[in-house]
């Protein structure tokens, strides 16, 4: 059973925004969603290491990539050349 | 022969997101041809927004490797299509751009997340248009508009460039109106692409053979059980009946990891969602983060307002189902029920060439019908198995109910693509017949 309060925890793990109104809801919705989540109790077996296949690696190469123009473009804020990011300490 | 293509169409299902008016082409084996690419599928110099706020005004400074390969043939990219906000739906609602209509009955949502590509295909505004499929993206709304979708193998089209949502299932893949159509699209996208590390390099390169004679079909009585509109699996009996009287073979197959594959997905894609959706923090592109606020409070801010609730409620879920000391008990169960799955699978194709069923349950919905997720999430259940199996599975329409087109699904080995094109060209060249 997911509480209200666990909702809010989420969010803030998730690092999403919840409105006061929408917890009530989102936590009717996730216990519909996670009740039906519980048929994974009825799997049987344990994760194996999966076979036959490989991993894909390359050369740590310097390659062709985006000019500095490109790569700030998009960016809502930059200055002298950087994207600009909110403080986080 | 090379040139610009003017596209000015009558838009009136609200396919497009973006429309170039004057789409340039060149030479090659699609020269001229309009193509339509969803707009989760980067486009230099055209506006990508994945049907989200929170990529307002972002123009892609490179293409999508499929798109690289549509330009080499001489396509003309016509526009970018609308869709369900980072591919999160199955009827393309849930679009910050507004929903788009079916134009089988404007009433009705065309289904989704491809549902643009599907109905700019089924108006006839475009010959083929670029779908993605995660869980079905590609086939419910090529089924519910009438229409040919096709998700490939996973890692046989290179997923360079398409705006990740749930990386191990998500394929790019052709939609069109004819089978033929659908499998030029895919002969110009399925090429190697070492940029994508899980691609393999098996180029598709075919044009279909209606020749299904000796044809063994897996019939799993799964795909015809609880859920599913009886008349929508009579339509689809009665189109594996049109295989047999050519020549193919019907062998009842079974699924039993069926039961848990619609949670296994769910879990799977809502894990991968919020891991992939974490980038979208409105500093490197999209509308601007607040930078005065710190770090914190900038990026719930944002997201609130710039994402839908959908979208919110999927990369919640994902956070909550890696959280500790639930990991366990949802993401290692799912990933244990998908390897169950993709043997149940291996194990039915041992013994059967192609396995066939209904693509969805039901019919294409009212518009506003789905209001509540669950019921939204258990739409998928005859699609998502192949994405949980990678395997290759084509939508193609196989009739009516209450007027409204219902599709048969194909699905074949790893790899086969070809061969579920093949039964599905026999079929359409049949009843065309």
């Amino acid at each position: 059973m997911i509480t209200e309060s666990d909702i809010e925890h989420i969010a803030e793990l998730a690092d999403i925004g919840i409105s006061r109104d929408e917890v009530p809801e989102f936590t009717k919705q996730f216990n519909a969603i996670i009740e039906y989540f519980e048929v994974l109790d009825t799997v049987e077996g344990e994760s194996a290491p999966v076979v036959g296949i490989t991993n894909v690696f390359r050369e740590d190469e310097p390659r062709p990539g985006l000019s500095q123009e490109e790569a700030l473009a998009n960016a809502g804020s930059t200055e002298n050349g950087f994207i600009k990011a909110p403080r986080v300490m | 022969m090379a040139g610009t293509l003017d596209f000015s169409p009558d838009d009136r299902y609200n396919a497009f997101i973006t429309t170039c008016r004057q789409a340039p082409f060149s030479d090659g084996t699609l020269a001229g041809t309009a193509v339509a690419v969803k707009d989760n599928i980067s486009t230099a110099g055209i506006r990508t927004t994945c049907g989200s706020k929170i990529l307002e005004g972002y123009v892609p400074p490179y293409d999508a490797h499929v798109v690289e390969l549509l330009r080499q043939a001489g396509a003309a990219i016509v526009g970018k299509t609308n869709m369900d906000e980072f591919g999160m739906g199955s009827t393309t609602e849930t679009s910050a751009f507004g929903p788009t209509r079916n134009p089988a009955d404007p009433e009705r949502v065309p289904g989704g997340s491809s549902g643009g590509s599907a109905a700019a295909v089924a108006a006839g505004l475009v010959p083929m248009a670029l779908g993605t499929d995660t869980g079905g993206s590609i086939r419910c709304p090529a089924a519910f508009c009438g229409i040919v979708g096709l998700k490939p193998t996973y890692g046989r089209v290179s997923r360079y460039g398409l705006i990740a949502y749930a990386n191990s299932l998500e394929q790019v893949g052709s939609m069109a109106r004819t089978v033929e159509d659908a499998s030029r699209l895919m002969s110009v996208i399925a090429h190697y692409d070492p940029r994508d590390s899980t691609m393999l390099d098996r180029p598709y390169d075919h044009r279909p053979v209606a020749e299904v004679k000796g044809l063994r079909v897996g019939i799993p009585e799964e795909y015809f059980g609880e859920g599913v509109d009886p008349r929508v699996g009579e339509r689809v009996r009665d189109a594996i009946g049109v295989l047999e009287g050519l020549g193919a073979e019907t062998v009842p197959v079974s699924i039993p990891g069926m039961r848990h594959a619609l949670a296994a997905y769910y879990v799977i894609c809502t894990s991968e969602a919020s891991s992939n959706l974490a980038r979208f923090d409105g500093v490197r592109y999209g509308p601007a983060v607040d930078t005065r606020k710190s770090w914190h409070e900038a990026y719930q801010d944002l997201r609130l307002e710039l994402f839908g609730a959908e979208v919110r409620r999927r990369i919640m879920l994902g956070t909550f189902a890696l959280s500790a000391g639930y990991a366990g008990r949802y993401y290692a169960k799912a990933q244990v029920a998908r390897r169950k799955i993709r043997e149940d699978f291996e194990r039915a194709l041992r013994e059967v060439d192609i396995i066939a069923g209904p693509t969805m349950p039901t019919v294409a919905f009212r518009l506003g019908e789905k209001t509540d997720p669950i019921s939204m999430y258990l739409s998928d259940i005859l699609t998502a198995p192949a994405n949980l199996a990678g395997i290759p599975a084509i939508s193609v329409p196989c009739g009516r109910v209450d007027g409204l087109p219902v599709g048969l699904q194909i699905m074949g080995r790893q790899f086969e693509d070809e061969r579920v094109v093949d039964v599905a060209f026999a079929y359409e060249q049949e009843v065309r017949a």
